[in-house]
């Protein structure tokens, strides 16, 4: 077990190579300050994950907040320019009530934002380090892909009213073919649109499906340009990547590809992301945007492997050790790579691979 | 082999859908055994089964201790758990309702006192036609709420209208109708896809039977 691995849990490793893998795609770092002006997150707070938010009240009598979110303050500190693309990661903890949780916490957060004028490689480039930030996390990982634009336009095209657009669009992101059912004959749809909208949604699909499904409907262009980015990384990741319309966002401000990583052993998505032009434009800004986050938090359960002992080695002596014979055992079960704690006792329910014990030796 | 778990509501309702499972071929007779065990499994099919609390059945699986679970809709429209619903199995039906004393009559001018299990069910509603409410959050015997006068009304799941009945209460509004539902972790959907698709294929046959 290295250094890295004792020292640091699963979710600190992961942040430094996240940030040593971002540098070298020409990302560089930014930081920011703990604290924002709240009416940022007033303005925006349907792009946040959650809507509590700590506020204070600064020297100069501002309502100031504790960061709940990195990607608002990069796109307000940002400057608007559709020439050239500007590239950046982050590494920050974040304070927000997780759902289902009754207090704040402080979160753990890496990802990236890649802002300007974002053309296909971009968007490939983003998706490209999802997929590696998801392998640094696990091998075992699959990244989903979706389109809002393709999302959007067969929805429209279902000419639903406002309540039943939003209830269509809940049952996509539950995969609910029987509430998409349901929403369609209450609002009299076509069922052939109905039937395009839940093959979309209900599985996996490959460009080839998608394509076949969509050929015959607006969303055919959409469809063409998703499948070529699509199959530029397939051919590296394979069945890692897929097309899965059920991943959504809010179309407020998503307006083009977003993805959700997941990696065997944690319950939920560990990455999450899109394209977010429509944000910039709420925001007055004119350029394109996509970015990622990775919730460092939620990859604290792949911890446990690590944790199986409090120790690999418990050395065991008594006040008749010389304190030269104890230092020289510890030192060299340290320097041998593994962990060592000494003492007068072995404390109760501490688990170790092995034990030295130098009373016995000794005798 | 890495072991589907599946979390089942105890009760009538949790036997009937492990009759379904059974007869879609996941199968694990250990199940009907009487005993105290609360987690029974066939190795050979990889399939766990474990009773739970019908509203905690939503919980064990978007947090992932369980992959998939049958949850009744009424839990899902409270607690909008983030997973996957996967069927509507046409079992367990009844109905989330308003219900009121038969002599009830709104006052408009004042906020409508409302005792219910089903505080964001109750609020969704009310929001949607305007009215002001009242929450008073009860944990059970709903029916008493508005005899006591500690509400004006009540929303609860209504099966037959017997217990209302008995209590002199009657439905005024019907909210939404309410059947048991397969659900599914979404991070379980990718790395187990292919029994949870045959489950999902099993139980949907009997479904349209």
């Amino acid at each position: 077990m290295n250094f890295m691995e004792t020292v640091l849990n699963k979710s600190e490793r992961t942040a430094y190579e996240l940030g040593a893998l971002y540098e070298r795609y020409g990302y560089s770092q930014y930081k920011m300050s703990k604290f924002e002006e709240y009416d940022l997150y007033v303005r925006n707070k349907s792009f946040l994950v959650s809507d509590h938010i700590i506020t204070f009240t600064d020297t100069d009598g501002k309502l100031m907040a504790l960061k709940p979110d990195v990607t608002l303050s990069i796109v307000k500190n940002s400057k608007d320019s559709t020439d050239g693309v500007r590239k950046v990661y982050y590494n920050e903890n974040v304070y927000r009530v997780p759902k289902g949780a009754l207090s704040f916490k402080e979160i753990m957060q890496s990802g990236l934002e890649c802002i300007g004028d974002i053309d296909d490689y971009c968007v490939s480039e983003v998706l490209t380090l999802a997929a590696k930030s998801l392998e640094k996390i696990s091998h075992d990982f699959v990244l989903d892909v979706s389109d809002m634009s393709i999302i959007s336009g067969i929805v429209d095209s279902l000419s639903l009213s406002r309540k039943g657009r939003e209830d269509v669009l809940v049952c996509i992101g539950e995969k609910n073919l029987h509430g998409i059912d349901a929403v369609c004959r209450a609002e009299g749809v076509d069922g052939a649109r109905a039937q395009t909208l839940k093959e979309l949604v209900s599985s996996e699909l490959d460009c080839e499906k998608m394509l076949s499904i969509l050929k015959d409907t607006e969303c055919a262009d959409e469809a063409r340009a998703l499948a070529s980015i699509i199959e530029v990384l397939a051919s590296e990741l394979g069945a890692r990547i897929r097309i899965d319309f059920s991943v959504i966002a809010d179309m407020r401000y998503y307006n083009g590809i977003v993805f959700k990583g997941f990696v065997r052993g944690v319950p939920t998505a560990v990455l999450s992301g899109g394209r977010y032009d429509s944000l910039m434009q709420k925001m007055g800004k004119g350029s394109g945007a996509i970015g990622f986050a990775v919730y460092l938090d939620a990859i604290a359960e792949l911890d446990e492997i690590y944790c199986e002992y409090d120790t690999d080695v418990f050395v065991l002596y008594d006040d008749n050790i010389d304190v030269r014979v104890i230092s020289k055992v510890v030192r060299e079960v340290a320097q041998s790579g593994e962990r060592a704690l000494a003492g007068k006792k072995v404390p109760e329910k501490l688990k170790y691979k092995s034990i030295v014990d130098l009373t016995k030796e000794e005798a | 082999m890495d072991m589907l778990n599946v979390a089942l509501p105890k009760g009538r309702l949790g036997e009937k859908v492990y009759d379904m499972f059974e007869k879609a071929g996941f199968e694990c007779p250990s199940i009907k055994e009487e005993n105290r065990k609360l987690t029974f499994e066939n190795a050979e099919l990889g399939i766990r089964y474990f009773w739970v609390k019908p509203s905690d059945v939503a919980i064990y699986v978007e947090r992932g201790a369980a992959d998939i679970g049958v949850a009744g809709k009424d839990i899902l429209l409270e607690y909008k758990p983030d997973v996957y619903e996967l069927l509507d199995l046409d079992i367990g039906k009844c109905r989330v309702a308003v219900a009121a004393p038969a002599d009830f009559r709104d006052v408009p001018g004042r906020a409508l006192k409302v005792a219910t299990k089903f505080a964001n069910i109750a609020k969704a509603h009310y929001d949607s036609i305007g009215r002001e409410i009242d929450i008073i959050h009860l944990n059970g015997s709903i029916e008493l709420a508005p005899i006591l006068k500690l509400s004006d009304v009540i929303v609860d799941i209504v099966e037959t209208g017997r217990t209302l009945k008995e209590n002199n209460l009657e439905v005024i509004e019907d909210i939404v109708p309410i059947s048991a539902r397969l659900i599914a972790n979404k991070a379980s959907s990718k790395f187990k896809g292919e029994i949870i698709g045959k489950i999902s294929r099993g139980l949907a046959s009997q479904i349209s039977l």
